[in-house]
């Protein structure tokens, strides 16, 4: 149970890795800062400003989507045209330089945030769980669920699937694929953001929790394929299990190394990803 | 370059210790020729093949690791602990090559972050061999005969033999077959492939010798420091030599040497002047402006001026 509410945060963040590769070609190693920053900013409206759960986690989003906004148009635009070895350049100095922003700004002790829910756990039959891995849970899936109506419903999303496709084609129907970009990478930012104001209740809030965050999101994202959207989400479910399981069976001190593993065996092995249909590597 | 352009960095790099008393400053300049030995062996995979490895603190840290334990446990003088780490390092180059190189670009640079991430969850839970994370104190400083090379000004001289070495071996690599062989694979490899160029066999050995030079570097390290322990395998390291190479000029010889130099020397200028946290956020809004003003690196934006200002 507690691994489908890890898996759900790790789908968030996996889908938001996913858009932004495979619409964007960019690797996005910022990813993780994102997550630490909707966390840090769901620690300041509920911690600090004493506002309800939810409009902590809108807040998170909206920081997320803005500032990922503002880092595509000012770094990602000019250098649309570069290789990606040099867009993953310019990800890691911006992973490095909000990492150590949040350091300065927040300090490098650990917060909890706090939050409404009792503290006793619902049984439910065989299984017990705390009330708020609940309402993490049913966020999570409903967030999950609007990505989907978004990227399948509506004009925008047809717009990022068209572009996903086939960029220059896209362009040629009239798609605008600079905005198209800003707002897949708003929008990816904005996922990871949401699942750091998630899952910063649960756990600790500190400012290098990205970088775990970050590797668990390129696993789910290999792990279903990257630009693999339904992979994506199984793929995160898969790992949070994964990782609740290697922590009970095998060592609670190799829980991390799941994620590495699961990379190195799913690349080597199934490039392509699990689920994946067919996709060119490299 | 004229003679006395070779002449004079030769003559300041020997004489170094005589004028430059500072123990302080011995040891900036210590720490430059291990991260030189470093940044020259990733920019023998980044620079020459084209390979993004983000793995690299591994195959230092296994290097230190190596030969701290091989002087530890085993009690070999430092003279063969060197080699040891340098073949370890290598081994693990070539297996991470053999299952790695398969993948290109994003795949690969995810494979060797992970591998790296898996050796340091290693070397923090296998108490028994490598102490967790406490790590492993006292590993002795190398001798040579009765003389002990523990004094800086003497380890200076060890690690300038150990660059030169290095920096010999890249400068005979890349100019021969096998270095034309390198950029034939990073300029197109479907063509070098095609004109009969092995590619698993030359990016595996690209991987192998950057690997044990980076084994050299943790040695060096671990003999330098006196001390071992998971800090090695830190993701910064990784990043500070990609910095190095991409700042120096990736794909040239003295490139990562003059990034190893800068690099070094400024967050070391830098801590005098702020604290910690500011010297990282500085490194990183630096490696965003360096990819935008000098994407080929300071050692080519240096000889592009100089052949246009040159009468």
């Amino acid at each position: 149970m507690n691994g489908l509410v890890l898996g759900g945060t790790y789908a968030l963040l996996g889908i938001g890795l996913t858009l932004i590769f495979g619409l964007m070609n960019v690797v996005n190693f910022a990813h993780g800062e994102f997550y630490t920053l909707g966390a840090y900013a769901a620690f300041a409206t509920l911690g600090l400003a004493g506002t309800h759960f939810v409009a902590a986690v809108l807040a998170a989003i909206a920081c997320g989507v803005a500032l990922g906004a503002v880092c595509e148009l000012t770094l990602l635009r000019p250098l649309r045209a570069e290789s990606i070895d040099t867009t993953m350049l310019v990800m890691i100095g911006v992973w490095i330089t909000m990492q150590n922003g949040e350091l300065l700004l927040w300090g490098g002790v650990a917060k909890s945030i706090p939050h409404p829910f009792p503290t006793a756990p619902l049984v439910l039959g065989p299984v017990s769980i705390a009330p708020l891995r609940v309402f993490v849970l049913v966020l999570a899936a409903g967030l999950i669920v609007a990505s989907y109506l978004l990227i399948h419903k509506t004009q925008l999303g047809m717009a990022m699937r068209a572009t996903f496709q086939d960029r220059d084609t896209a362009a040629l129907m009239g798609v605008r694929i600079g905005r198209i970009h800003t707002a897949t990478f708003a929008f990816g930012s904005g996922l990871a953001a949401a699942a750091g104001a998630l899952l910063g209740p649960v756990f600790l809030v500190y400012p290098s929790m990205g970088d775990l965050a970050a590797l668990k999101a390129f696993s789910v994202v290999i792990l279903g394929g990257l630009g693999n959207l339904p992979g994506a989400t199984l793929g995160g479910l898969l790992l949070g299990v994964a990782e609740e399981l290697g922590a009970g069976y095998v060592s609670s001190g190799y829980r991390d190394a799941v994620g590495f593993v699961i990379i190195i065996l799913v690349l080597l092995l199934r490039p392509a990803g699990l689920f994946a249909k067919q996709e060119r590597i490299g | 370059m004229t003679r006395a352009g070779r002449v004079v960095p030769v003559l300041l790099a020997l004489t170094l210790p005589l004028w430059l008393a500072s123990p302080y400053f011995l040891h900036v300049v210590i720490m430059a020729g291990i991260f030189g030995i470093l940044a020259l062996s990733l920019n023998l995979l980044l620079g020459y093949t084209g390979q993004l490895s983000l793995g690299h603190a591994a195959f230092f840290g296994i290097g230190a690791y190596t030969s701290a334990l091989l002087t530890l446990r085993l009690e070999w003088s430092f003279w063969l602990a060197l080699p040891g780490a340098v073949a370890a390092s290598g081994l693990a180059g070539w297996l991470i090559g053999r299952l790695a190189l398969k993948l290109r670009g994003a795949y690969f640079v995810l494979v060797t972050i992970s591998f790296a991430g898996v050796i340091a969850l290693v070397s923090v839970n296998w108490m028994d061999v490598t102490n967790g994370p406490l790590g492993l104190p006292g590993v002795p400083a190398p001798a040579l005969g009765p003389w002990s090379l523990r004094a800086k000004s003497v380890y200076y001289y060890l690690v300038l033999v150990a660059v030169l070495l290095a920096y010999l071996v890249c400068r005979r690599l890349v100019a021969s077959r096998i270095g034309r062989a390198f950029v034939a694979l990073r300029e197109n490899e479907a063509l070098a492939e095609s004109v009969g160029v092995d590619v698993t066999h030359y990016l595996v050995l690209a991987a192998v010798v950057s690997a044990a030079m980076a084994g050299m570097a943790g040695s060096l390290y671990a003999h330098y420091t006196r001390f071992v322990s998971p800090e090695v395998f830190l993701f910064s390291y990784t990043v500070t030599m990609v910095i190095m190479v991409v700042a120096g000029g990736k794909g040239t010889l003295a490139g990562p040497l003059v990034g190893a130099l800068i690099f070094t020397a400024l967050p070391e200028a830098l801590r005098a002047v702020t604290s910690w946290q500011w010297q990282m956020l500085a490194y990183g809004v630096l490696l965003v402006l360096l990819v935008f003003f000098l994407p080929r690196g300071i050692v080519p934006a240096l000889a592009a001026w100089r052949a246009r200002n040159a009468p």
